[in-house]
């Protein structure tokens, strides 16, 4: 089941770029939540934020609060643990190349010491079939690479990795915007089936795909998120008129 | 058909494109056919040279006294085999060991330049002078020759070939595939290991193969180490033959017959280099699936 997070004075920075300013804002469990803004406004780094990917680059650094669940990521926990709870696919699909269908979907669990041969078979099955890919690879799942399949089944294939260690959140930072529109539709149709059991943060350019997939909506502009409401308010009758300007392509 | 419809200018344009394009491709395929040559040229060259001295008694005769008619080289092709495996247990760990450093865990920390630069000089180092280096560190503490210092001076002169190929095979790999393993809450350290450092093995396999192929040929660092042994000897601690040493001396006799055995020699160095190296290549190859690189 997917948990609620709660985002409280959320600064970060790369370097002395301030690239996130004060974010407050509460994610429903269980339910799609869009970010949508010009490129550069900063939604990467926030999602990168909730499963600390941000700290990974060395010159980068956060301060503020994110409760997951209960649990407090920045105080209670390690990067590693909570990236365990918090699955990511990011904008281009990055299957691993060496490895196997099996392998990539497996990978999660069995580099954390999980070896129970049955067990895993099961798990990457149920992943599979979750990520609607199953039906494609069933039959050359340890014969071939993951990197040999088309873009749209890798990035499936990788949405399949997240899926197998069983996490409580899923991030995507634009998943669909490297891919073409019927593998777009599938990724579409897939988070809608997937919020009953995650909670699903999405960034993404495409404002259609946040209307199509997300309850609500939070539209970030140049480091700041200007408003966050529900998905069919911002794109109907917008509080802030930044917001306005921006889904009516005024620009961005 | 119906013909193109292009005035006459244009028409000279893509012919002097054509001739251009068939010029370039003409000369890549010279300097491919000039790099080839020497390899091709040295090889037949040998062939004609040893090809007829080879019989079965060359694989397993040790060298006889001369005047003797025959012999072989069994036992310094044994011990050549006996000192790149020792060289090789001492270089690709280490090597391997300080690419992965370089790249992963002390990229732009001055350990890490101080590390790259010592490899780099390390490379330039002349084989005799690791020869009498690897004589003072390990053969005189010893009192005696031995293959295990011969080992131990090839393993050095392979570490900065394998630790740099290694670096820059590593560096190869895209950040993409690194954030996806940390991604899955797996540690940096696991990540590394399992899958950025198996990504690029191939490319590090690679590495290590030219370091064992250039070390397999050396004979100056082995002068003052491994010595050379007329005799059979497999033990570590004793001196011991090696073909490239069998085919100095040989090759600098005055006889006749040695001169034919230090050509032969010399073929089985190079055609046991390329199965090494061939076989190595289809073992790995054959796990890795098609479609990683």
């Amino acid at each position: 089941m997917g948990v609620g997070i709660e985002v409280i004075n959320l600064n970060a920075w790369y370097g002395t770029n301030h690239t996130l300013q004060d974010i407050n804002l509460n994610i429903p469990a269980n339910h799609v939540t869009a970010l949508i803004g010009p490129s550069g406004c900063g939604k990467s780094t926030f999602v990168r934020c909730l499963n600390r990917m941000h700290e990974t680059n060395p010159i980068a650094r956060v301060t503020g609060t994110v409760r997951i669940g209960d649990l407090d990521i920045y105080e209670d926990a390690n990067p590693v643990e909570i990236r365990r709870r918090v699955g990511m696919v990011f904008q281009r699909p990055n299957p691993f190349p060496t490895m196997s269908i099996y392998d990539n979907v497996a990978a999660g669990l069995k580099l954390n010491g999980y070896s129970n041969r049955r067990a895993l078979d099961e798990i990457v099955e149920k992943s599979l079939k979750n990520s609607a890919l199953w039906d494609e690879v069933k039959d050359e799942l340890k014969k071939k690479s993951g990197a040999s399949l088309s873009g749209g089944q890798q990035q499936r294939l990788c949405i399949a990795r997240a899926l197998a260690v069983d996490p409580e959140v899923l991030l995507m930072d634009e998943p669909a915007s490297a891919l073409d529109p019927v593998s777009t539709s599938k990724i579409e149709d897939l988070i809608f089936q997937l919020k009953s059991q995650y909670t699903i943060v999405i960034v993404t350019h495409n404002m259609q795909q946040a209307a199509r997939v997300a309850e609500k909506t939070g539209f970030f502009l140049n480091g700041r998120m200007v408003e966050f409401d529900l998905t069919h308010k911002i794109f109907t009758n917008p509080s802030d008129k930044r917001t306005e300007d921006y889904i009516t392509g005024r620009f961005g | 058909m119906e013909e193109h419809i292009l005035p006459t200018e244009h028409k000279l344009k893509a012919r002097i494109r054509t001739l251009t394009d068939g010029l370039a491709t003409g000369l890549a395929v010279l300097s491919t056919l000039l790099v080839v040559a020497p390899l091709v040229a040295i090889f037949i060259y040998l062939v004609y040279k040893g090809a007829s001295s080879l019989s079965w008694a060359f694989f397993t005769d040790v060298p006889k006294p001369v005047g003797e008619a025959g012999g072989g080289m069994a036992n310094a092709i044994a011990g050549s085999a006996i000192l790149l495996a020792v060289g090789s247990l001492i270089g690709i760990p280490v090597g391997i060991s300080g690419g992965i450093f370089l790249a992963e865990f002390g990229r732009g920390t001055k350990l890490a330049n101080a590390v790259r630069f010592t490899a780099d000089v390390l490379n330039g180092v002349p084989s005799i002078v690791m020869g009498i280096a690897v004589y003072s560190l390990v053969v005189v503490p010893q009192g005696h020759f031995s293959a295990f210092s011969g080992g131990v001076a090839l393993g050095i002169m392979m570490i900065p070939t394998v630790c740099r190929t290694t670096e820059e095979m590593l560096l190869m790999v895209p950040n993409a595939v690194r954030e996806a393993a940390l991604a899955l809450g797996v540690p940096n350290w696991r990540s590394v290991l399992a899958i950025t450092v198996r990504t690029a093995s191939s490319g590090i396999i690679t590495g290590c193969m030219l370091a064992f192929a250039r070390v397999a040929g050396e004979t100056a660092p082995l002068i003052f180490t491994a010595f050379g042994n007329v005799g059979w000897s497999s033990r570590l601690d004793e001196p011991i033959a090696a073909l490239p040493l069998q085919i100095y001396v040989y090759a600098l006799s005055p006889y006749d017959d040695w001169h034919r055995l230090a050509w032969a020699g010399a073929l089985v160095l190079i055609v046991l280099i390329v199965l090494a190296v061939s076989l190595v290549r289809y073992v790995t190859s054959r796990g890795v699936l098609k479609g990683a690189s």
